[in-house]
């Protein structure tokens, strides 16, 4: 499957995610700028990394959501192509209106770099094909507005349709119903915030991310 | 022209900033605040005089990148 990694003014994750899709493809992804305005021909996979584009500044995510490159993803997801955006990502997603809800800042108030454990709600999505329904894993985190926040309808819809896939074993952050990543009503479009492209490698402390690059892009 | 746009999270969204300056000010004596809401100010300096044009593009730039439907609702003035 040929992918893509956008790559934003202050993306600091579109290595780590490059390095996870060669790992588990043995294909290197185009890294497309955000000031292109297509997808290079072919591309199946595209991801949104994480990182702080623009600075965080208005909102995070939200002037990249606007950026040149952001209307060639959302017709590409339109197509059914899947689209993964992680922490910065994911808020980029929300914010383009890819994916339901919005990201506030951590009921904490501060930024949460640890470990998170998670359970994968929905096994039956292309993201998560790979794990078991109800496995618990242990990803990643680190971000300062990770606070999943929809409004009440919009969190039973969600919820009744299978689009929350992850949910935090221990809330870090305020999340609404502790959710870690959803998709959208289709499938094709998911955001999360923990980080599974810096959970490949045994070597960078676990493995637990590996199934889901697995479960979309097939086993090397 | 100057416009002079209020961002602020809508009613029943939690605003975890807004209650650490609370308890910080509570923390300082001012025992009468009940509550605190952050918002943004964002000030355009514009061309054009047409107050009802600029209005309606304001309207746009609000809806489509200053605030987010989601969480936030805004109020224009125009000066």
């Amino acid at each position: 499957m040929k992918s893509a990694v956008i790559v934003f003014p202050g993306s600091n994750c579109d290595r780590d995610a490059h390095d996870a899709i060669e790992h588990v493809t043995g294909q290197k992804p185009a890294m497309v700028w955000h000031q292109e305005s297509e997808l290079p021909e072919g591309t199946q996979f595209v991801m949104v990394p994480g990182g702080f584009s623009y600075g965080d500044y208005l909102r995070c995510g939200s002037m990249a959501s606007r950026s040149a490159i952001m209307p060639a993803i959302v017709a590409h997801a339109a197509t059914g192509a899947p689209v993964l955006g992680v922490c910065n990502g994911f808020q980029i997603l929300t914010e383009s209106g890819l994916l339901p809800g919005a990201l506030m800042r951590n009921a904490g108030l501060k930024f949460v770099c640890e470990k998170a454990p998670l359970t994968v709600e929905n096994a039956n999505t292309q993201f998560t094909s790979r794990y078991e329904a109800g496995a618990r894993l242990l990803v990643p985190i680190a971000h300062h507005d990770g606070n999943y926040f929809a409004d009440p309808e919009t969190l039973d819809r969600i919820e009744g349709e299978g689009q929350v896939v992850f949910r935090y074993g221990k809330n870090p952050n305020g999340s609404a119903r502790d959710i870690a990543g959803i998709t959208n009503e289709q499938g094709n479009v998911m955001g999360m915030m923990p980080h599974p492209e810096r959970a490949v490698d045994a070597g960078h402390g676990g493995t637990d991310g590996l199934a889901l690059f697995e479960s979309l892009l097939g086993s090397a | 022209m100057k416009a002079k746009i209020h961002v602020y999270l809508k009613p029943g969204v939690l605003d975890p900033q807004g209650a650490a300056v609370a308890g910080a000010l509570h923390n300082m004596g001012y025992d009468e605040v009940e509550a605190v809401r952050q918002g943004k100010l964002i000030e355009l300096d514009l061309t054009g005089d047409d107050v009802e044009s600029a209005r309606k593009r304001v309207d746009e730039m609000c809806a489509k990148l200053l605030s987010n439907p989601v969480i936030e609702s805004y109020s224009i003035e125009l000066a």
